[in-house]
């Protein structure tokens, strides 16, 4: 009952949003606020080039899936894939589009970007709030000649169910096991210490204005606004730098082939430069569309971006994907069927 | 002669009649559509939230876990936090909200009165994400660095007062949340408390005036008493407000679903926890739950009205 109230009430939101002038090959789709402002870019693009509109409404990642699965959008994205049973079980397919990354950024006098060393498993206990200190023994043995303070640490979170809380918190439960056991990973999870703030700006408020603070945002958020990240260790060993090559790197060893719908988050990869926290963000369509003609458009859209979209992902810091990732989606977008059952698109 | 005269007087149904029937259903049609929509969203919160109440049964109000990852949501924190912020609110706002208002109908000077009462009209239409960013960006780091650190550094260790201002010092806690919605309801107060007070007959206070009564004992026994009633219907609009208040305190309160342990405590609200978490809920549980919660908000609200009328009552019979 509700959910038809709802469902209904995006309709006609989506609607209004489509405008009037909305023609046969238009698209519509909603979900991740992450990958918002390049795709909006991209649709601003391929409008001037093509004549054809894509519409997107940054939602969430969660209400994306609900309106996917409520088929009153084309495409739905998220930054939190889906899983291959749940795909199975409501005939998505699912493909990455672009990735960012993660990064813990601080605020403690005297130290700048980059200084101060971390790694997984003492932001865990950091995040569980069993670190108290920033001059605990625990940081200080890997963080020799950076000169610690004895401030309490304040731990920052997202108030807000987030697709970076889903990518962090995994990274958390990857790395230190009291945190699986006792918090696990989700988009929202039961902090256990620390202050919320709404959305990266309001993170990024928090951490500027406590002294001994630490929080986690996206990259071009970190990066657009200079705050003080740190390095953090990959699972070679080295400490790395937050950067697109290292969040390239990471994407690179990802074993995309071997991932069932794509399912893949890129934490802790092998390689001396991966960044730990990379994730990419992903599309979601029907594996059987109805209509052949949208259908196609979807998949020529990001085709379109993959080819030509790369300097404006960067240009907005989001790090592209890497060209043999790109080739395995292709393959897979064969498996996308019109109603006569043929692939709706190929690339060429 | 009175044949003649009821003849004369029996006047012919005006023009137009035959509107009125229309006219008055239509008027049925406006007040049905009201009682309508509220019967639908009590039914439809009711509906929404009810896989939450059945699951946790009184645990939903009374558990402070808010736990997505194991779904199991317990409200008491964001309960506690709402009537708490929303308190404070009132108490910090009514003071001032009565002194401007009788500043502004007994003694400011006649051209200033149009430019201050503008300015509390106007303050009343800041959009409340507004006070959110200006509360988060500008209040909350110099309450922190003016108000709260001093207050932390003076308390005395082990007394009611250092456990009253624990916390971060950072501004982001139920105390900024408190003063931000308190500077949110003023101007609203403010200005319904001076129209009342301007329907206080000119006669009446005049005479007290004319009897030698003092400015303050007018206030206090005559024009307070003339609009008792109403007055206390403000100050519950101001309360209503506070309590269901999103944005503003979504940037300020922190956003911590565990019991606040201190004023200086970071905690949420029960608005503040739908805005944050609604648009990313995806299993049925957490969706059911945030309803659940907003059926709490709605029946603390109507509480709040009821104990109003309730006191309304009994002061009418003394």
């Amino acid at each position: 009952m509700l959910k038809t109230i709802m469902a209904v009430a995006a309709c006609a939101t989506l609607a209004l949003g489509a405008g009037s002038a909305a023609q046969a090959t238009d698209i519509s789709g909603a979900g991740a606020t992450f990958p918002a402002p390049v795709y909006a870019k991209w649709a601003e693009t391929y409008k001037a080039q093509t004549g054809t509109a894509v519409n997107y409404q940054a939602i969430g990642s969660g209400g994306g899936i609900k309106q996917i699965k409520a088929k009153t959008v084309e495409f739905g994205a998220t930054d939190k894939p889906l899983k291959a049973d749940e795909l199975a079980a409501s005939g998505l397919f699912q493909f990455p589009t672009v990735m960012g990354g993660v990064v813990p950024v601080i605020n403690v006098p005297g130290v700048g970007p980059g200084q101060v060393r971390l790694t997984g498993a003492l932001l865990g206990a950091i995040y569980l709030g069993e670190i108290k200190k920033w001059n605990d023994p625990h940081i200080t043995a890997i963080n020799k000649g950076v000169n610690l303070p004895g401030l309490p640490i304040t731990v920052v979170h997202r108030s807000d169910g987030s697709g970076t809380s889903f990518v962090y918190t995994n990274y958390l439960a990857l790395k230190n096991a009291t945190w699986k056991a006792k918090v696990g990973a989700s988009d929202s999870v039961e902090w256990p210490a620390g202050i919320g703030g709404k959305g990266n700006d309001g993170v990024a408020a928090v951490v500027k204005q406590t002294i001994g603070s630490i929080g986690y945002v996206e990259y071009a958020y970190a990066k657009q606004n200079h705050m003080t990240y740190t390095k953090l260790q990959a699972a070679a060993g080295g400490f790395v730098d937050p950067t697109a090559a290292n969040f390239a790197a990471a994407a690179s060893h990802g074993q995309w082939s071997a991932a069932q719908g794509f399912y893949l988050l890129l934490l802790d990869q092998p390689g001396a430069n991966s960044w730990p926290i990379t994730a990419a963000t992903f599309i979601l369509v029907y594996k059987q569309q109805p209509n052949a003609a949208v259908g196609s458009t979807i998949l020529k859209f990001f085709d379109w971006a993959y080819k030509q979209g790369d300097p404006q992902a960067a240009q907005l810091d989001y790090v592209p994907l890497p060209a043999n990732v790109k080739a395995l989606v292709r393959k897979a977008w064969l498996d996308v069927k019109g109603p006569d059952g043929k692939p709706i698109y190929v690339s060429h | 002669m009175s044949a003649v005269d009821a003849a004369f007087v029996r006047r012919s149904p005006p023009k137009g009649a035959g509107f009125d029937p229309i006219f008055k259903w239509t008027c049925a049609f406006a007040a049905t559509v009201l009682l309508a929509s509220l019967t639908g969203i009590v039914i439809a919160l009711a509906i929404g939230g009810a896989p939450a109440f059945a699951k946790f049964g009184f645990g939903f109000f009374t558990n402070s876990h808010w736990n997505p990852v194991t779904e199991v949501y317990g409200a008491e924190g964001p309960i506690v936090g709402t009537l708490i912020s929303a308190i404070l609110a009132l108490i910090f706002s009514l003071p001032i909200a009565f002194g401007v208002a009788v500043f502004l109908v007994e003694f400011c000077p006649g051209p200033l009165r149009r430019p201050i009462g503008v300015a509390v009209e106007l303050l009343a239409g800041i959009p409340s994400i507004v006070y959110g960013m200006w509360g988060l960006f500008v209040f909350a780091p110099l309450f922190a660095q003016y108000v709260q650190l001093p207050l932390m550094t003076a308390a005395p260790p082990g007394s009611i007062w250092d456990t009253l201002t624990q916390g971060t010092p950072n501004g982001a806690n139920i105390f900024t949340a408190s003063i931000i919605l308190a500077i949110m309801i003023l101007p609203y107060m403010a200005a319904v408390l001076r129209d009342l007070f301007l329907t206080v007959p000119v006669h009446l206070r005049e005479s007290g005036y004319g009897m030698g009564s003092t400015t303050f004992e007018v206030i206090t026994s005559i024009t307070l008493p003339y609009v008792r009633r109403s007055a206390i219907g403000a100050v519950m609009l101001g309360l209503g407000r506070a309590l269901g208040e999103t944005m503003a305190v979504t940037f300020v309160i922190g956003n911590s679903h565990l019991l606040p342990k201190s004023l200086f405590d970071s905690g949420s609200t029960i608005a503040s926890t739908i805005a944050n978490e609604f648009n990313e809920s995806t299993t049925d549980m957490h969706t059911a739950s945030l309803i659940a919660l907003g059926l709490v908000l709605f029946l603390i609200t109507f509480v709040v009205l009821a104990i109003a009328r309730a006191l309304l009552g009994a002061d009418k019979t003394a």
